[in-house]
């Protein structure tokens, strides 16, 4: 069951090195990755969304109304439907959910951003090693990841931390790395084999340039947008792995808030306090889309039918031509 | 005095599924100080793969075959641990490429390509290295090289590429440039600049060139000595003028058949018929022996020697010691077959 994977394993297209961008540019379409991505709204209303939970997330002491892990009144406070003084209602344990929506942000989106950036290098690092000096490292490497493929994700995590008992907030996330760098290091590679005897690495090589340098300043540069693509969509998937997580009761601990976690809270009384789940689901169901909008918007932009002025993930200004004669 | 670069029995097999396929096959030449070499052939000839294995660039299934010996500046390329292997490379002997569109690195100004080799090659300082590219921009004649340094490959037009090429392999002065079809992609009026310039330059800085290419005419305007590639085997060596007045082989001949003349009548220029057999696949006696106009019995069982046929001049055809036998051409056996399949 790998049903947070399902977009992260979706095969960005390959930017870069089709023989379209040896060609010279014609005047046709000059138009620059960036200036793709500007025009996108699916960008602009990613990018917006995303920056405005971020913000409320590093606001979160400033706009939270209560203290998330306060129980207001257990007696008279428990259990109410959206009011003037709880937007959100307040649940079985009399906490303002509100409040509790607004700290969770903090740790739902931590987790996830950190998690992504952890198995998007390590995969990078890993991918583009395996396929940039093949061989018997490539085929070691890549069973590993095949071996590793082979497990469920979700009942892997929770063996795991069924074994660990209590887990921490930083824990969790190396976890949730540890499982997710194989897609990424999969295509980092194949986009690596694709490019590994382009002229220009083969020129490097031949003007003496060692193997570490060529990976890191020839090969690195050109093969890192699909990776960057593959991880903003990740960050929706873990997003919701974390939600799964919490909402099975073994990600993050109660009294932390977290988005996964509320839900679990208010899931044993869905039909008569529809608060308590609506609201963080819809938080979650909104972060997703923002990531997933970004993603597509990033994936179109890098496209290597309309990439003309542009190279892999690093937008470099559109230019006509140089018609200079020599 | 002993050769710059001396290759004796080189082989480089490339061990593919379809069975090994035997790309350079004994290859032995040598390249003076100060010289410049052709290397002819068509496409799958093996001359590419030459250039590659003297960089020791080959790459798996492909392998440098035990008994081949490539001795640069009295060292033996082939025993030289990689890390000594890589200050010959970009620093003794330089390559240029075939595609200047490829050659460089999309994501990086020309300035910091030139740049990196300096930096990698005599440890400039970055700003060492900048003023360095400026000035070897300005050597290849690159107009406004201040500005052009800062530009990316996209902006620069084919020629221009080159330039920066040329100008990236020539940074450490090397003692030989290997130039891989450094015109192919250019078109007719930016390849004579571009030719004339490598010339220029490496007769100032006494550096030697190999010059591989499928042009004769290139041959002709730059190089003092040729050698002929067929099927991953040296076929005919000679001086430019010698090859041209006394091509020996049939081969050459017909390479040579095949060249547009200026004043000559306007007819159809000649072919060679059939195409080079695949590497995986050489035939046993002589591997031109299907294409050959003149061919005959011991041909297709005795492959044939360099024989030597003058001086500095040597033909690997067995018309060598039977002469008579160019008298009565035939039609090729690949001419035979190939009229249905055309």
């Amino acid at each position: 069951m790998r049903w947070w994977q399902t977009s992260w394993s979706r095969p960005p297209t390959r930017a870069f090195v089709s023989d379209d961008v040896t060609t010279p540019v014609r005047a046709v379409s000059t138009s620059s990755a960036r200036s793709r991505l500007r025009r996108d709204r699916r960008a602009a209303i990613g990018l917006g969304v995303l920056a405005a939970m971020a913000l409320i997330a590093l606001l979160a002491p400033v706009l939270a109304p209560y203290d998330p892990r306060v129980q207001l009144d257990i007696v008279h406070l428990r259990s109410l439907p959206p009011s003037f003084a709880h937007p959100l209602g307040t649940d079985t344990f009399s906490r303002d959910v509100l409040s509790r929506l607004i700290f969770g942000a903090r740790v739902s989106l931590t987790i996830s951003f950190v998690a992504v950036l952890i198995a998007t290098a390590f995969g990078t690092l890993v991918g583009s090693v395996a396929g940039y000096v093949g061989g018997v490292v490539d085929t070691v490497l890549m069973r590993l990841v095949d071996a590793a493929f082979s497990v469920p994700t979700l009942l892997l995590l929770i063996v795991v931390i069924a074994l660990w008992g209590e887990i921490g907030v930083a824990f969790l996330t190396l976890l949730i790395a540890a499982v997710g760098w194989f897609t990424v290091s999969r295509l980092v590679r194949a986009e690596t084999l694709s490019i590994r005897d382009a002229d220009f690495i083969v020129a490097a090589r031949a003007l003496g340039v060692p193997s570490w340098r060529i990976l890191a300043r020839h090969v690195l540069p050109n093969v890192i947008g699909p990776a960057i693509v593959a991880a903003t969509l990740a960050v929706g998937n873990v997003i919701l792995l974390e939600a799964g997580l919490s909402y099975l009761g073994i990600g993050v601990r109660p009294p932390t808030p977290s988005w996964g976690s509320i839900i679990q809270d208010g899931s044993e009384r869905v039909s008569d306090l529809w608060w308590l789940t609506l609201f963080p689901g819809l938080a979650i169901l909104i972060t997703v889309f923002a990531c997933n909008a970004l993603g597509d918007a990033l994936r179109d932009a890098l496209d290597p039918r309309q990439l003309h002025a542009s190279f892999g993930g690093l937008v470099i200004p559109s230019e006509v031509e140089g018609s200079a004669p020599l | 005095m002993t050769p710059l670069l001396e290759l004796d029995n080189l082989r480089t097999w490339f061990y593919t599924d379809s069975g090994i396929a035997r790309s350079v096959d004994g290859v032995s030449f040598h390249v003076d100080q100060g010289e410049t070499v052709g290397v002819v052939g068509e496409s799958g000839c093996g001359k590419s793969v030459t250039a590659l294995s003297i960089l020791r660039l080959v790459r798996p299934p492909g392998r440098i075959e035990a008994g081949s010996a490539i001795r640069f500046e009295g060292k033996d390329l082939l025993s030289l641990p990689e890390r000594e292997m890589q200050h010959v490379r970009g620093n003794r002997i330089a390559m240029v490429f075939q595609e200047p569109m490829t050659a460089l690195n999309p994501v990086f100004t020309v300035g910091d390509q030139i740049a990196e080799v300096a930096r990698i090659h005599a440890g400039m300082s970055k700003r060492d290295a900048a003023a360095k590219a400026i000035e070897m921009l300005r050597l290849v004649g690159m107009p406004a090289p201040e500005q052009r340094a800062t530009e990316y490959p996209h902006q620069l037009s084919g020629g221009m590429r080159q330039r920066v090429v040329i100008a990236m392999a020539l940074v450490m002065n090397p003692a030989l440039v290997i130039a891989d079809e450094p015109t192919t992609a250019l078109d007719v009026t930016i390849q004579a600049q571009i030719l004339e310039l490598l010339a220029d330059l490496t007769k100032r800085l006494g550096t030697s060139i190999l010059l591989i290419t499928h042009d004769l005419g290139v041959v002709a305007e730059n190089c003092s000595r040729v050698l002929v590639m067929y099927a991953g085997e040296v076929v005919e060596e000679a001086l430019t003028s010698d090859l041209f007045a006394r091509a020996h082989h049939p081969y050459t001949e017909g390479l040579l058949g095949a060249m547009p003349r200026v004043g000559g009548q306007a007819e159809r220029l000649a072919t060679i018929p059939g195409t080079v057999p695949p590497p995986t696949a050489w035939p046993d006696g002589c591997r031109f022996r299907e294409r050959c106009p003149y061919a005959w019995e011991r041909c297709a069982v005795e492959h044939p020697p360099l024989y030597q046929i003058g001086v500095n001049h040597v033909s690997r055809c067995h018309l060598a010691v039977e002469p008579e036998r160019r008298l009565h051409p035939h039609v090729p056996l690949a001419a035979q077959q190939g009229v249905s399949a055309a």
